[in-house]
């Protein structure tokens, strides 16, 4: 577990060091999805090979939340999917990193947003690996501010009938969308309660406490109950910066350059 | 092979059927619209035929997670719900994925221009032409006939991109044979060769067209008529060799004009190719029909009915 956390710290580092050359990125969307990334990609919940990105016996992983994957770009470049020094160019002229990930990146399955897609996607990925008799998992992940997005219920409600026990959704629930916390637009709560009445099974972990992360997934990817699976990780957006994970409008806050040093220092 | 009246979708759909006993690759997914020929195909394939419920978004998200994996996807709703509702999932996960990814999906849009005609503009489908034109990577097929639309199954199989199909809904008689000389890649079939003026028409409009080509011969006025069917990708260089005999085309289309459909196809080849020609669009202008009636009727107050093409025609013969 100690290695864990020392990665998803490394990341976080990672995270804020881009930041620093591309303030385009969205800081405290991709601070808080950071567990989440590290426990599947080290954690070995997921079966991955970054020299062959479409090797048939992978675990297909879509980031439906596309602009908070910015702390995966440290992770993909770690795992040897492209080189590390990639990551000192994104946002820049000729890098194929841009603010938003693109599905030219290897390692990303799909288009990473508009919000709203992936998991109408990958409802279609599970199924059609159900007809190939295949073992692999399906992960998607989404912001909760995400499921405000109609289509998502459209793909709830799919995977709920069609079982599809091969699909893992988990839901980054830093409960904060662009403009306010979710709970004063149009309040999502109870989750839980809405996802099992569409014939979901569902966990719901402190999203930051790696050892609750790992065992949640471990046991969403191997019980073997017939219904699509969701984690509820419950999060803080801006996670790790204190101004953030504070500050209802983090969203569209930056860190300017000159300060990412010391957050990074005080980073735990 | 004698002229009947079939519906495009029906005589499609049993194609599919057919391949689907030998191509295990075939998945036929609806928003819930059906047909009758499609009841044996969701009996006889249960498990390569889905129905996502009235929802096309999701439609087009599940179409591209199985195209993904690898299959040949059919994604069946009506015309404008599909195109316009969808618009989106369209363009990010068929158009812009298949950037990087192979993706065969393809959308069947039953209900082209005015075939709901008493449904009124909400069911009217005359932006589709333009709206997806726009987007990179999709091909577009607008037969005007059931012999196309059958011949078209094989293409959609082995061209492995997305593709967008409207189909007229109504049954309509074939203007094709099975001895034509018919090639889906060419994209167009010159059906008539004239002097002077050629129309050029899709879908449904090749009907009348066909019937103007007709009056005016027996009138000792020959024009020509080209049918396009594949608006996209267009073979550029083997339309402009059939238009280059000629001063004046006048396109037909049911749907707007001006605003990137078979006009403006047309007129960028013109363009690009040099072509001299003198183009006249006939379309629906900047308006939608709320008039309730028949597509006949419906037509003749928006100036696509035959006697409103034949005066077009005269009156652009006179020019010269």
């Amino acid at each position: 577990m100690q290695y864990l956390k020392d990665k998803a710290l490394w990341v976080r580092r990672e995270t804020l060091n881009i930041h620093r050359i591309a303030q385009e990125t969205r800081l405290a969307s991709s601070l808080s999805a950071v567990e989440i990334y590290v426990v599947l990609f080290y954690g070995g919940i997921i079966a991955f090979d970054p020299k062959n990105t479409r090797w048939e016996n992978r675990d297909r992983f879509i980031i439906s939340k596309g602009h908070g994957s910015i702390s995966f770009y440290p992770i993909l470049a770690d795992l040897g999917y492209f080189a590390m020094d990639e990551l000192k160019k994104v946002c820049k002229e000729g890098s194929f990193l841009g603010g938003i990930p693109d599905p030219i990146i290897p390692g990303y399955e799909t288009v990473n947003g508009s919000l709203g897609h992936g998991i109408g996607v990958a409802c279609g990925m599970a199924l059609a690996l159900k007809r190939k008799k295949r073992q692999e998992r399906v992960f998607v992940l989404l912001g909760d501010g995400e499921l405000y997005e109609g289509a998502v219920w459209e793909a709830v409600m799919f995977a709920g009938e069609h079982r599809l026990d091969n699909l893992i959704l988990i839901i980054d629930n830093n409960k904060a969308c662009m403009l306010d916390y979710c709970k004063n637009v149009i309040d999502l709560e109870p989750l839980n309660e809405k996802f099992r009445t569409f014939k979901w099974f569902v966990e719901i972990v402190d999203g930051h406490d790696i050892s609750q992360v790992y065992i949640s997934l471990k046991k969403l990817k191997e019980d073997t109950i017939e219904k699509p699976r969701l984690l509820i990780a419950n999060t803080v957006k801006g996670k790790g910066v204190p101004r953030l994970e504070t500050d209802p409008l983090s969203h569209i806050k930056n860190i300017p350059p000159e300060e990412i040093g010391r957050v990074i220092e005080e980073l735990k | 092979m004698n002229i009947e009246k079939k519906t495009m979708r029906d005589v499609f759909i049993e194609e599919i059927y057919k391949r689907m006993f030998d191509d295990s690759s075939l998945f036929f997914l609806t928003a819930d619209f059906g047909s009758p020929k499609l009841d044996r195909l969701r009996k006889d394939f249960s498990d390569r035929f889905i129905n996502v419920g009235i929802a096309e978004q999701n439609l087009i998200n599940i179409a591209t997670g199985f195209a993904l994996e690898g299959f040949t996807v059919y994604a069946y709703a009506i015309a404008p719900f599909l195109v316009m509702r969808a618009y989106e999932q369209i363009r990010n996960n068929l158009s812009l994925l298949s950037h990087t990814h192979e993706i065969n999906v393809n959308i069947i849009g039953v209900g082209a221009g005015l075939s709901y005609d008493v449904s009124g503009p909400t069911h009217h489908s005359i932006e589709d032409i333009s709206i997806i034109r726009t987007l990179p990577n999709i091909g577009i097929f607008s037969p005007s006939d059931w012999v196309l639309a059958e011949r078209f199954v094989d293409y959609s199989i082995k061209n492995k991109k997305p593709k967008y199909i409207r189909f007229d809904g109504k049954p309509l008689p074939n203007i094709y044979r099975d001895g034509d000389a018919l090639n889906i890649r060419d994209g167009f079939f010159e059906l008539s060769k004239g002097e002077g003026l050629c129309i050029i028409s899709t879908g449904y409009m090749t009907h009348t067209a066909i019937r103007v080509v007709q009056k005016l011969n027996s009138e000792g006025i020959h024009i020509g008529l080209i049918d396009i069917f594949l608006l996209k990708p267009v073979d550029e260089n083997l339309l402009s060799e059939a238009l280059n005999k000629y001063k004046y085309a006048i396109t037909i289309e049911e749907a707007f004009i001006n605003k990137g459909g078979l006009d403006s196809l047309i007129a960028g080849v013109l363009e690009n190719k040099g072509l001299e020609i003198k183009l006249k669009r006939i379309g629906f202008k900047d308006a939608y029909v709320f008039d309730i009636g028949g597509r006949d009727f419906l037509h003749r107050l928006n100036g696509l009915d035959e006697g409103s093409i034949i005066k077009i025609v005269k009156d652009t013969i006179k020019e010269t």
